[in-house]
């Protein structure tokens, strides 16, 4: 193993030690708990100091742990603001395709509903929110798949099961559908999960450009394809809400 | 009440259309809607809250009206139409803002008195005299509160240097905020027509709610001069034609409140229908049919729209001071949670409120208690309790805050809920709804257009030059987008409810004297 960075340790170490409440400490303090040359300790700081994990305070000179640390550990998007930021446009994607619309989050080894919307037609159906689908075989999955490297090994670790005689279960076809996934930037599901079912999904990026969650409309296969394709104007729709999600999340947290 | 976008809506159909001008507290809007009541396009520009005491809001009319064509002239641009493809404009606004203009000039005389003002409180004690704050709610429905607009209108009659006289003379309008918005629709100085419809009318605590007329001993005894006074009208007519600008020729046919414009838009046409809209508080109508129905438990007994020339609908109004504001308190106040949509989150951690009940009295109880002397409680705390046990019982008090409402309406009007729709931003919240379902023992459902009071107004407009035939093409249009059912079993809701009602008791009698 190679020999580790003196200087990222020491780093660590100041910022474990201005750690654990709102502690304040000034540059001797730190210095000599962690038996460092005052001079040593002060380019360090000042480092950190750039990168944001550690801020000055103006009055005492003192440093404490800056904002940016904090963001480090909450960059995760909330996936309850996730459905409040997608709601006006999960609605109007149903009401102009026509079916129903999930909007799904990897969790675990798989993807998780975080909100549905019903097909407009009137008919009785269940709120799917909280139910659990396959990565490896839905739109929502496969785009998850595609564009989160996490989701990637969850899909490919996984025992891919067989749902209908269509599901890829191959690895190497699998990945050149995740590759077919990305160049496009979307896919379909076309029986690949439930008989006579076929579903499009987009993916969802937040103001990072970090994937963090996805878009499909579900129907019945003889409304959402033609000829065992997807038609088109049902992807335009799909990727057009994805994009005005991502937009949305772009414009700030409230 | 929605975080709805900014920019026009991705696809729409082929016109015609009708424009709505949602004139509200915070910004005015223009939807544009297509024939199946979907949004084609959407401005909205926000005006200037204007504070200058503590407890006194306003607003500068002219700004708002300004602000109206703007929006209106940028939507139809949005939308890319013409007028020509315009059937109707319709009106929703802010309850109860009271303005006062000069007929000749068109210039207001003061800013309008926005509903939240409290600058009437002692006015409205006074009137109250001996009789107290039901004083007229036989004939108006209405509590002696300083909401309402006729007091508002009492108030710059008598302190506005002249007005008084000018009144008399025939010189001054009054008028709500639809009032406004349709006589400069309609020409202002140069024709415009002076109108309100029964809902804005209903608010003022002028109105004879079975006339449907000014009530004149009111009047007197409020020492209104009716010179000032609007015509009242329908929700669903023609008041006139727009006299240039964008609208240009296209008829204004219709005018409802806010909340009755919701609760058109929601299709509750029949008896026993009601919608709640959830934003900063929560706003709960029940349509009682053609009577209306005295309320002995605290709620507002009001117009809900009349169409035309058929007979009026009312409806119970029941409100909330403090829901979506007690998550904001929650997120700014107690940095339980850094949005608001992460109370779902941190509420999801737990399987229920460990004991603890939230009751967020924070001006005193509303509707049906009407307690000012109350003040907020956090309930049944142990050391078990967590931050997310509270989070649930900050839901949960929404919740259970919607069944008291709903259980005081079942009281006055013998009607139960048998389904309640819901709008406004919390119902992005899938823990809360179903909550709400599981507390009221009722399917809740959420309408696919999240904008009902935009909708209400082009509905009532829509109707009124013969855009949608009947009521009942309206209800085709509206698509259920989800639908939450009781899971909750009897026992567990019936014990949960004895303890939220014990909790609400310790509220009470906090403050010793109210003065």
């Amino acid at each position: 193993m190679a020999k580790s960075i003196q200087s990222l340790e020491r780093a660590a170490a100041m910022l474990r030690l201005l750690a654990g409440g709102e502690r304040r400490l000034g540059l001797s303090d730190i210095a000599s708990t962690l038996d460092l040359a005052k001079g040593t300790a002060h380019g360090i700081l000042r480092t950190l100091q750039a990168e944001g994990f550690v801020e000055q305070d103006p009055a005492s000179g003192r440093y404490q742990l800056g904002a940016e640390l904090l963001r480090l550990g909450n960059s995760y998007l909330d996936v309850h603001e996730l459905r409040a930021r997608a709601l006006v446009w999960a609605d109007d994607l149903a009401r102009s395709s026509g079916e129903s619309v999930h909007l799904g989050v990897l969790h675990q080894h798989g993807v998780l509903i975080v909100h549905h919307v019903f097909r407009p037609d009137d008919s009785r159906q269940v709120l799917e929110v909280g139910a659990m689908q396959p990565l490896h075989s839905t739109a929502l999955g496969k785009v998850l798949a595609a564009f989160d490297p996490v989701a990637h090994s969850e899909a490919v670790e996984a025992v891919r099961e067989s749902f209908t005689p269509r599901t890829v279960t191959d690895l190497a076809e699998f990945e050149s559908v995740l590759d077919h996934t990305r160049a496009r930037g979307w896919a379909a599901d076309v029986e690949e999960t439930w008989e006579g079912v076929a579903a499009v999904a987009a993916p969802i990026h937040d103001r990072r450009r970090m994937p963090v969650g996805a878009v499909a409309i579900t129907g019945a296969v003889e409304r959402v394809c033609s000829d065992q394709e997807v038609r088109s104007e049902l992807v335009a729709a799909v990727r057009q809400c994805a994009r005005a999600v991502s937009r949305d999340l772009g414009a700030g947290r409230f | 009440m929605t975080d709805a976008p900014h920019t026009g809506a991705a696809s729409h159909g082929h016109g015609p259309f009708i424009a709505a001008i949602d004139q509200g507290t915070t910004s005015s809007r223009c939807i544009v809607f297509d024939k199946d009541g979907r949004i084609v396009s959407v401005d909205q520009k926000e005006h200037e809250q204007i504070l200058p005491k503590p407890g006194w809001v306003e607003h500068n009319a002219n700004e708002i009206w300004t602000n109206v064509q703007e929006v209106v002239a940028s939507a139809i641009e949005k939308a890319g139409i013409t007028s020509a493809d315009v059937k109707a404009i319709g009106i929703t606004n802010q309850r109860e803002t009271t303005l006062l203009w000069d007929k000749n000039t068109g210039e207001p005389v003061h800013n309008a008195i926005v509903w939240q003002d409290t600058r009437t409180d002692a006015l409205c004690r006074e009137l109250g005299r001996n009789v107290g704050q039901d004083r007229f709610r036989r004939e108006t429905g209405l509590p002696l509160a300083s909401y309402f607009a006729g007091p508002k209108a009492r108030w710059l009659l008598d302190n506005v240097e002249g007005l008084r006289e000018r009144a008399e003379r025939g010189e001054i309008l009054f008028g709500t905020m639809d009032s406004w918005v349709i006589w400069n629709l309609t020409g202002g100085v140069d024709g415009g027509v002076h109108v309100t419809d029964v809902t804005n009318a209903s608010r003022t605590m002028l109105m004879n709610l079975h006339t449907m007329a000014w009530d004149k001993k009111i009047l007197a005894s409020m020492h209104v001069p009716a010179a000032i006074l609007p015509e009242i009208r329908s929700s669903a007519e023609v008041y006139g034609i727009a006299k240039g600008g964008v609208l240009d020729g296209i008829p204004v046919a219709s005018a409802l409140g806010d909340q009755q414009a919701a609760l058109f838009g929601q299709t509750c046409f029949a008896k026993g229908e009601a919608k709640s809209t959830y934003g900063t508080g929560t706003f709960m109508l029940i349509n009682t049919g053609h009577t209306p129905v005295n309320s002995y438990n605290g709620l507002l007994t009001t117009v809900g729209y009349r169409i035309g020339e058929e007979r009026a609908v009312y409806a119970l109004e029941g409100s909330i001071a403090v829901t979506g504001s007690l998550v904001q308190w929650m997120r700014d106040q107690m940095g339980l949670i850094s949005s608001a949509p992460e109370i779902e989150t941190l509420a999801l951690t737990v399987e229920d409120n460990g004991g603890a009940y939230v009751v967020p009295a924070f001006s005193g109880l509303f509707a049906p208690y009407w307690r000012p002397d109350a003040r907020g409680v956090i309930a049944g705390l142990t050391r078990y309790v967590t931050k997310a046990h509270i989070a649930r019982a900050v839901l949960e008090a929404t919740a259970w805050q919607t069944r008291e409402i709903s259980d005081a309406m079942t009281k006055d009007s013998g009607v139960e809920l048998t389904t309640l729709k819901v709008d406004g931003g919390m119902t992005s919240n899938n823990l809360l709804m179903q909550t709400l379902s599981d507390f009221l023992d009722a399917p809740v459902v959420r309408p696919m257009v999240a904008e009902t009071t935009c909708l209400g107004a082009a509905y009532a407009a829509g109707l009124a030059v013969g855009f949608w035939p009947d009521t009942d093409a309206l209800r085709a249009n509206w698509r259920r987008a989800a639908e939450w059912t009781p899971r909750m079993d009897a026992d567990k809701r019936e014990r949960e409810y004895k303890s939220w009602l014990k909790a609400v008791q310790r509220t009470m009698g906090w403050l010793e004297e109210e003065d």
